[in-house]
C-alpha cells in the first residue's frame, strides 16, 4: 500500500520544525499543510479534536499529534534509516530526559522574554541564559547531542534555534555571546539539508514575532 | 550481574506511584527510599540535579528521572508484562494520552481544588471538558490499555485515589454521575491485585491535604 503522509503545520512553529526535520532524515515524501491559525481547517479539528494544535502528523488517515510523539513514531516506523533514537535503553532514556527539559524550560522561557518588559523580562533572560548553558553542558565535546549524528535531543532543540535572532532582539542580548559553544552546534545542525529546508530563515522569525507582539498589544 | 533497582520517592507522590505500579507489574525487586521534599537528601541532589525532583530510579547505579522517562524505560529493560503495546500507532497514542494526563487534567483538577472565585470556575470547566475526553477514551475497552492496564491506566492511576481525597476535603463533586465509565474504570483499576493495597494511608492523605486546602482558601 502506498504511504500517505500529510503534516499539518504552521511554518514558524518550532514543534512543526521537529516533525518536518524527521521526516527529512528519513527521506519520507510527504504533504506539507499550512494552517491558518486564526482559521483552523476542519481536518485540522477533525484530527486534533482534543488540543486542536498543530503539528498533526496523518498516516495513512491516522492521526498522530504532539511534535515528540511524531518524531518517535516516525523513527519506529521508519526504523531503517537515520536513527533518531539510541537503542541502549538507558541512552534512550537520557535523550527522552533532556527532550523533556527542551520542553519544559525553552519555549516558555523564550516566550517571555519576547512577550514582557522590564524586571519580568530580565528575570526570563537570566533563566533563559541558564538553560541554554545546561544544555550546552550536557552537549559537552560531542558534535550533536546525538553524539556522531544528529539526534532525537538535537530535533527537538534546533528548532528554536530560528528563534535565536527574535529572542536577542527582542531581549537585547546575545546568545552567541553567552553559549558560544551552542551557537557552534546550532550552525552544524544547520549544514544538513534536513534542517536547514525544515527551519524558517531567522528575519522572517523575528517579523513574525513583531506582528504577533502588534496583534496582542505587546510593547 | 545482579540487578540492583532504587527508587526515590515519597510516601504521597503519585508520581512515584506510577513507577511503584510498574515494577510490581514486572515483578522487579527495588530498594524504595523515601524522601523529604523539605530536606532533600544528597543522594537526590546528586541523582536528580537538573530538576531535584523524584521519583528517580537508579538502575545499578544510573539514575533516571522524570516518571514517563522512567515508565518507558522499565518497559524496555524488562520485558516480562509489556507496559506499552508493539505498534507504533497504539504506542502514540499511549503517549499522547500520558502527556494530556499530566499536561492538562492533572493541573486543571489541581487548580479546581486550589483556586478561588473565577479562577476556580474556569478550572472547573476545563476539569469537565478534560473528563469528557477521558470518557470518550475509554468507550468500549475495559481499561485504557485494552483488556490489561498500560501505560495509560499507571498514568492516570491518581484519579483512582486523589479525586475521592480532594472531593472529601473541598466538598466539591469532581467526577460525578457524568463519567459512568471513568467511575467504572476508577473501581476496576483500584481493585487490581497490582494496585490494592499500594495506595498511601487515606487519613494520612486527608491531613496532607486539608492543610493544603486551608492554605490555599484561608478563612476570611
Amino acid at each position: 500500500m502506498a504511504e500517505e503522509v500529510v503534516l499539518l503545520d504552521f511554518r514558524p512553529s518550532p514543534f512543526g520544525m521537529r516533525s518536518r526535520i524527521a521526516l527529512a532524515e528519513k527521506g519520507i515524501k510527504y504533504e506539507y499543510k499550512e494552517e491558518d491559525l486564526r482559521n483552523k481547517s476542519a481536518l485540522l479539528l477533525q484530527m486534533n479534536p482534543v488540543h486542536k494544535k498543530i503539528p498533526v502528523l496523518i498516516h495513512n488517515g491516522k492521526p498522530v499529534c504532539e511534535s515528540l510523539i511524531q518524531v518517535q513514531y516516525i523513527d519506529e516506523v521508519w526504523h531503517d534509516k537515520a536513527p533518531l533514537l539510541p537503542s541502549d535503553p538507558y541512552q534512550k532514556a537520557t535523550a527522552r530526559f533532556w527532550a523533556d527539559y527542551v520542553d519544559k524550560k525553552i519555549y516558555d522561557l523564550g516566550s517571555r522574554v519576547w512577550k514582557t518588559k522590564g524586571e519580568e523580562q530580565a528575570t526570563a533572560k537570566k533563566e533563559f541564559i541558564e538553560t541554554l548553558k545546561l544544555m550546552e553542558k550536557e552537549l559537552g565535546d560531542k558534535p550533536y547531542f546525538g553524539g556522531e549524528s544528529l539526534g532525537y535531543v538535537d530535533v527537538a532543540f534546533i528548532p528554536f534555534y530560528s528563534w535565536f535572532y527574535a529572542y536577542e532582539k527582542c531581549g537585547n542580548f546575545s546568545i552567541e555571546a553567552e553559549c558560544p559553544k551552542l551557537i557552534a552546534w546550532a550552525k552544524r545542525c544547520m549544514q544538513k539539508e534536513s534542517v536547514a529546508k525544515s527551519l524558517p530563515d531567522q528575519q522572517k522569525v523575528y517579523d513574525f514575532i513583531l506582528e504577533m507582539k502588534k496583534r496582542f498589544g505587546i510593547e | 550481574m545482579a540487578e540492583e533497582v532504587k527508587l526515590l520517592k515519597t510516601w504521597s507522590s503519585r508520581f512515584g506511584l506510577r513507577v511503584v505500579w510498574a515494577l510490581k507489574l514486572k515483578g522487579i525487586p527495588y530498594e524504595a527510599i523515601d524522601e523529604d521534599l523539605s530536606n532533600k537528601s544528597a543522594l537526590l541532589l546528586q541523582y536528580n540535579p537538573v530538576h531535584k525532583k523524584i521519583p528517580v530510579l537508579v538502575h545499578n547505579g544510573n539514575p533516571i528521572s522524570e516518571s514517563l522517562v522512567i515508565l518507558e524505560y522499565i518497559d524496555e529493560t524488562w520485558k516480562q508484562n509489556p507496559i506499552l503495546p508493539q505498534d507504533p500507532l497504539h504506542r502514540a497514542r499511549e503517549r499522547f494520552w500520558a502527556k494530556f494526563s499530566d499536561e492538562k487534567l492533572l493541573p486543571s483538577v489541581w487548580g479546581a481544588f486550589t483556586k478561588e472565585g473565577k479562577d476556580r470556575e474556569e478550572a472547573m470547566a476545563a476539569t469537565m471538558e478534560n473528563l469528557k475526553f477521558v470518557e470518550e477514551e475509554l468507550k468500549g475497552k475495559k481499561f485504557f490499555s485494552g483488556e490489561k492496564i498500560g501505560l495509560v491506566d499507571l498514568v492516570f492511576g491518581w484519579l483512582a485515589n486523589l479525586i475521592s481525597i480532594f472531593e472529601e476535603v473541598s466538598g466539591f463533586n469532581i467526577v460525578g454521575e457524568g463519567y459512568p465509565l471513568l467511575s467504572a474504570w476508577m473501581q476496576e483499576f483500584s481493585e487490581l491485585p497490582v494496585i490494592k493495597d499500594t495506595w498511601p494511608p487515606r487519613d494520612k492523605m486527608i491531613i496532607k491535604y486539608q492543610a493544603l486546602y486551608d492554605k490555599y482558601h484561608p478563612a476570611k
